[in-house]
């Protein structure tokens, strides 16, 4: 009977214990990843100086994300058109589909759409890629010839991140409205002006556009702090870089949705 | 990859998204239709102006003349005193028709003018005398169960229970004509 409660006993122990560990390895990542931030931007001088470091990164960040962003964007767009009209048609205002789709786009999907998108093209390359640099030491022999790695590798890095992602989710908008149009006027039958007309009475600039490039930008901070933060602390064994990877998706993706909903709360004034 | 093939690519990605953005608030949003020269103010007063907000288009023969700038409550009067400002370019006889009508059966309202034939023009600060009001859809749909009502009613006069239905039906008749006189133009002539 004693040797059961003591069992028992050691078991809650050893689950309180691991569970405590996990917690502070949450507040100390959050504490590193914090830190990292501070420091980019502290460091990000050269990265402006030596402006063709952010320029290549935003090559491989931004332009190479272009492709996956309009093909996605163009099929939102058209979904959006199609379910749109379906409901739309049961009130008798089909015309109102222009306004659906562009407010979706631009208030909602384009940043959100376009920054999980993005986690998942360019934040997991940055994540691996740095992690790698960490693995065979490129890092430390940068720090041997007293080249400051953050300046070097991580701040470039994250003004592409920023740069680029508002120019996405801009293009997401844009391309989603396009898709969108084609759905609802050549093939179901929209009228044109009614759907382009409509949409410009009902779309504002300051209140959905503006607001919509804020929040890409937040994002995109999010982002790419989170995916170099990830490559910067893996373990420098290919396992370690293949769970930052994974793990720079997923953080990614949720703190794009719960930054969404925060700032959507502070943009809707009710 | 050499570093110029990458200027011209990123040169191509941050045009796109200018372009894009450019695109979004010129094609997508208000910029452009909002665009309002100079403008004159003129006041109109309502007994109900429904759903109308700021903001909203004033238009004449279905085209945008003017946006709603203000709407007040004047406590003397308790009437809505609306005012407009209309694009300079458009001249407004002085005894303009001014309505409140919905785009379709659930849209926004928007405030309808109908030019009289008066030789003199509107000016900044003038006021509409000639309104009316905004259609409120719970009251024309009383006004017409109670024509509805009235009409099976004097179908079923010759029953001999017309005594006990006497007195209602002569209320409708007394609040008919007293919607119906107070402002000639309250539900006149609606469809039915």
């Amino acid at each position: 009977m004693h040797n059961i409660h003591s069992i028992l006993f050691s078991k809650i122990g050893k689950l309180l214990r691991n569970i405590g560990r996990r917690m502070i390895e949450r507040v100390w990542r959050l504490g590193a990843g914090a830190r990292l931030f501070f420091l980019t931007i502290l460091y990000s001088g050269e990265s402006f100086r030596r402006f063709h470091l952010t320029l290549r990164e935003i090559y491989f960040t931004g332009v190479m994300s272009l492709l996956i962003i309009i093909v996605s964007a163009f099929f939102v767009g058209m979904v959006l058109g199609l379910q749109g009209y379906n409901t739309l048609q049961k009130y008798g205002s089909s015309e109102a589909i222009g306004v659906l789709v562009a407010l979706s786009l631009v208030r909602e999907l384009g940043p959100v759409v376009t920054a999980l998108l993005f986690a998942g093209r360019a934040g997991t390359a940055i994540t691996a890629e740095i992690g790698l640099m960490k693995t065979t030491e490129q890092l430390s022999a940068m720090e041997m010839m007293a080249v400051n790695p953050i300046a070097r590798v991580v701040a470039p890095r994250f003004w592409a991140g920023v740069i680029s992602m508002p120019i996405l989710a801009a293009l997401f908008s844009m391309v989603g409205v396009l898709g969108g149009y084609l759905v609802a006027v050549p093939i179901i039958g929209v009228d044109d002006g009614a759907f382009w007309s409509q949409m410009q009475a009902n779309v504002d600039v300051r209140d959905d556009i503006v607001n919509g490039v804020i929040k890409s930008v937040v994002f995109g901070v999010a982002c790419t702090i989170i995916a170099l933060f990830e490559g910067f602390d893996a373990p420098p064994t290919a396992e370690g870089v293949s769970h930052a990877t994974t793990r720079t998706v997923v953080i990614s993706s949720l703190t794009v949705l719960g930054l969404d909903f925060v700032l959507t709360s502070f943009m809707i004034v009710v | 990859m050499d570093r110029t093939t990458i200027d011209l690519w990123v040169g191509v990605f941050v045009a796109l998204g200018v372009a894009a953005l450019l695109g979004l608030a010129m094609k997508v949003g208000n910029l452009t239709s909002n665009k309002i020269g100079e403008t004159y103010n003129v006041s109109a007063a309502f007994e109900n102006i429904g759903g109308l907000k700021p903001n909203a288009p004033v238009k004449s023969a279905g085209v945008v003349v003017g946006r709603v700038a203000d709407i007040k409550f004047d406590t003397k009067t308790y009437e809505a005193v609306v005012t407009i400002k209309i694009d300079e370019r458009y001249e407004f006889p002085k005894d303009t028709f001014a309505n409140i009508y919905t785009a379709g059966l659930l849209g926004e309202q928007y405030v309808g003018l109908e030019a009289g034939g008066d030789e003199d023009v509107l000016k900044n600060g003038d006021k509409i005398t000639q309104t009316q009001d905004a259609v409120v859809l719970e009251k024309m749909i009383s006004q017409f169960l109670y024509n509805k009502a009235s009409e099976t009613k004097s179908e079923a006069g010759s029953k001999p229970e017309e005594g006990a239905l006497s007195t209602p039906k002569e209320d409708v008749k007394s609040s008919q004509e007293k919607s119906g006189g107070a402002k000639s133009t309250e539900l006149g002539d609606a469809p039915f």
